[in-house]
């Protein structure tokens, strides 16, 4: 809501995750969520609470407290079997009327990105998407939001000075989620709520899991990506057969996906998922700046290009100049050799 | 079936300009393009009419050279297209904007679905459509994939999830953000191209909508861009491999062998 005073403003307190479910399930991201929410209260002194709306989520509360949460608001009700965007709204925008939280993160997921904007629209508060960095203004307590904008050219840092809570999404893997600590004291807060005739609004028919065409490249610890330089499909094969052979997933750029050599869900960039892998292969993908901000954090680079000029070849810890087509076939011959 | 699809121009290229005061995007002076996400809500909103009958209303908040993008949006088989566009709307972030935008569907009227693109590529904060929802207290569906079903009493989508997709079912009206996946938009002919410039666009100012000032623009959004800044560089010393294929190769796995990864 909109600030009318200073004191107005110091009545909102506390850092708050909104947890992702999906099917009744708390997604890792909830705990990146809350690591970030950690280091904002603490630079705030105050506390972390996550919200959990699910249902069946109530006995998978008390392990946020051991990723950092204090207090764990928990709405476990059958009406909240599927994902109604609408009676989450309602209930987040009852927590946010009761508990006054300063500060609201949520991820950046087709949940989040669904449930975010109509809570910022519906309590009247400021909301910056795909943040990459959080901080707390030392001067005035404020909430710094820092994103890539026009593909990655630029960052810009957004504040919401006026508005309580101030409300910010999140991409998986691009915040980092505190160890697992069970020692950790927290408490769990069970909320009730009426539906009401939600189900009037939207009613939710099925759920599929589909984890055949969702590719998880968020959780492989190696990648290998290819992008124009792979030609088509066949050099997907030979990507393929490379990843295979090592443990790793299979990523793509863009320019690959709308050439139609693979699907979107291999995308990774601006326009796709945020990756942090152990080590990231790419294979003919030149690094523009929507490419690079999806992989750059990874922890080794290695890039195979013609071209050794490319932006993804100076970014690369290993740069290693060739044909794609030569080079990954005398990879897995000598990897087999010993 | 009344339908509003709500387009967006954005700049053609990511040479992003910034305007040092107020920290926004110039927009003047850049070549701009329809933002390719909203050429698919049109396109749905196009296939619907074909089931249904009714109209499809092309709505874009912007300059006036938003304007070219309205008449491709009619080229792609919108019927009529209206743009708000008053130096009072500058500035808006995703809050005022949606605002805005359904403050313009509430004047157009009977109105029974509103489509959106899955985001605008300048912004990508994918924010707007579930924003109009919202100020409209209509449902909405984002993600969506595909429309199992439309029929004059609700629509039934399939919606995108990171685990896969879930079916909903809502009535009308509603607010739908659509995928890539959901169609194939027509390529764009001469003759319609041409057709579309005949068409009057109309221009609506804020008083035109019955917006609240204190609500539109720049002053009033809740976010504020401070600064603008290069992304940071990665400060690598890159060790380059070349040569013949097989000495690359034989280099780099003993590399990745002293690391353990292999
Ligand atoms: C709003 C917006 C969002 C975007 N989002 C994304 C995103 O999420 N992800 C993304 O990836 N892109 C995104 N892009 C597109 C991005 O700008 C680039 O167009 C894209 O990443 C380029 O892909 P590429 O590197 O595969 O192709 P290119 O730039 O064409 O690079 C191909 C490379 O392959 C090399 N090569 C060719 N043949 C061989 C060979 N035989 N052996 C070895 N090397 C070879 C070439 O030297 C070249 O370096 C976005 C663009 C916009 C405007
Ligand atoms: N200024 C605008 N005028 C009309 N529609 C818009 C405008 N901004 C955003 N939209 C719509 O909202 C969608 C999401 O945009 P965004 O929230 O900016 O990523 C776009 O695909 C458009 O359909």
């Amino acid at each position: 809501m909109i600030l009318t005073d200073k004191d107005h403003k110091d009545s909102f307190r506390n850092v708050w995750a909104l947890a992702e479910v999906l099917s009744g399930e708390i997604q890792p991201v909830t705990h990146e969520l809350i690591g970030a929410a950690r280091a904002l209260a603490d630079a705030r002194g105050s506390e972390v609470w996550a919200a959990v709306l699910g249902e069946g989520t109530a006995s998978q509360a008390e392990e946020l407290i051991a990723y950092g949460a204090d207090k764990v608001v928990v709405v476990d009700e059958a009406a909240l079997r599927g994902f109604s965007d609408e009676l989450e709204c309602g209930i987040v925008e009852g927590l946010i009327r009761k508990y006054k939280p300063e500060i609201l993160l949520g991820a950046a997921t087709a949940r989040g990105r669904a449930l975010m904007p109509r809570i910022a629209v519906k309590s009247v508060c400021g909301l910056t998407a795909d943040c990459t960095e959080l901080g707390i203004d030392p001067q005035n307590g404020d909430l710094l939001q820092t994103r890539p904008a026009f593909g990655g050219n630029i960052l810009a840092t957004i504040r919401s000075s006026n508005h309580r809570p101030q409300l910010a999404t999140v991409r998986p893997r691009v915040m980092k989620a505190l160890p697992k600590d069970a020692s950790r004291k927290g408490e769990v807060i069970r909320e009730r709520i009426e539906a009401g005739d939600a189900g009037k609004i939207k009613q939710i028919l099925e759920i599929f899991q589909d984890k055949e065409s969702v590719v998880n490249l968020g959780h492989a610890q190696i990648i290998v990506s290819g992008g124009r330089g792979v030609k088509g499909p066949q050099g997907f094969e030979l990507l393929r057969g490379f990843a295979a052979k090592i443990g790793a997933a299979v990523g793509a750029s863009r320019a690959a996906i709308d050439s139609g050599w693979i699907s979107y869900s291999h995308q990774i960039g601006q326009t796709g998922q945020t990756v942090q892998a152990k080590v990231y292969i790419a294979c003919g993908i030149s690094g523009q700046i929507q490419h690079l901000v999806g992989m750059q954090s990874s922890d080794l680079i290695i890039a195979i290009d013609k071209n050794p000029d490319t932006p993804m070849m100076q970014l690369a810890d290993i740069a290693i100049v060739g044909d794609l087509f030569e080079v990954i076939p005398e990879i897995i011959r000598e990897i087999d050799k010993v | 079936m009344k339908i509003v699809v709500c387009i967006k121009q954005v700049p053609a290229s990511n040479d992003a300009r910034i305007d040092p005061e107020t920290k926004r995007i110039v927009r003047e002076g850049m070549k701009a393009i329809l933002n390719p996400f909203d050429t698919y809500a049109i396109e749905e909103g196009v296939q619907l009419r074909g089931q249904f009958g009714g109209e499809v209303i092309a709505l874009s908040m912007g300059p006036e050279k938003a304007a070219h993008s309205l008449r491709e949006a009619i080229s792609l088989g919108a019927d009529r297209a209206i743009l708000l566009s008053d130096r009072a709307f500058g500035g808006s972030d995703t809050w005022a904007t949606s605002y805005a935008l359904a403050k313009a569907i509430e004047k157009i009227g009977d109105v029974d679905l509103v489509i959106c693109g899955k985001q605008a590529v300048d912004g990508d904060t994918a924010q707007v459509g579930p924003g109009i929802a919202a100020h409209l207290d209509w449902p909405q569906a984002t993600y969506v994939l595909k429309v199992e079903e439309a029929s004059r009493e609700g629509i039934r989508v399939r919606r995108m999830n990171e685990n896969g997709y879930d079916v909903c079912q809502m009535g009308y009206p509603a607010v739908l953000t659509v995928l890539k996946d959901i169609n194939r938009p027509p390529v764009l002919t001469l003759k319609g191209a041409l057709a579309a410039l005949k068409v009057d666009i109309p221009v609506w100012k804020p008083q035109d909508i019955d917006a609240d000032p204190a609500k539109i623009g720049l002053d009033p959004s809740p976010t504020r861009v401070v600064k603008t800044s290069p992304p940071p560089p990665r400060n690598t010393v890159t060790k380059v491999i070349q040569g013949a294929p097989a000495d690359c190769a034989r280099e780099l796995v003993k590399d990745l062998r002293t690391r353990g990864i292999l």
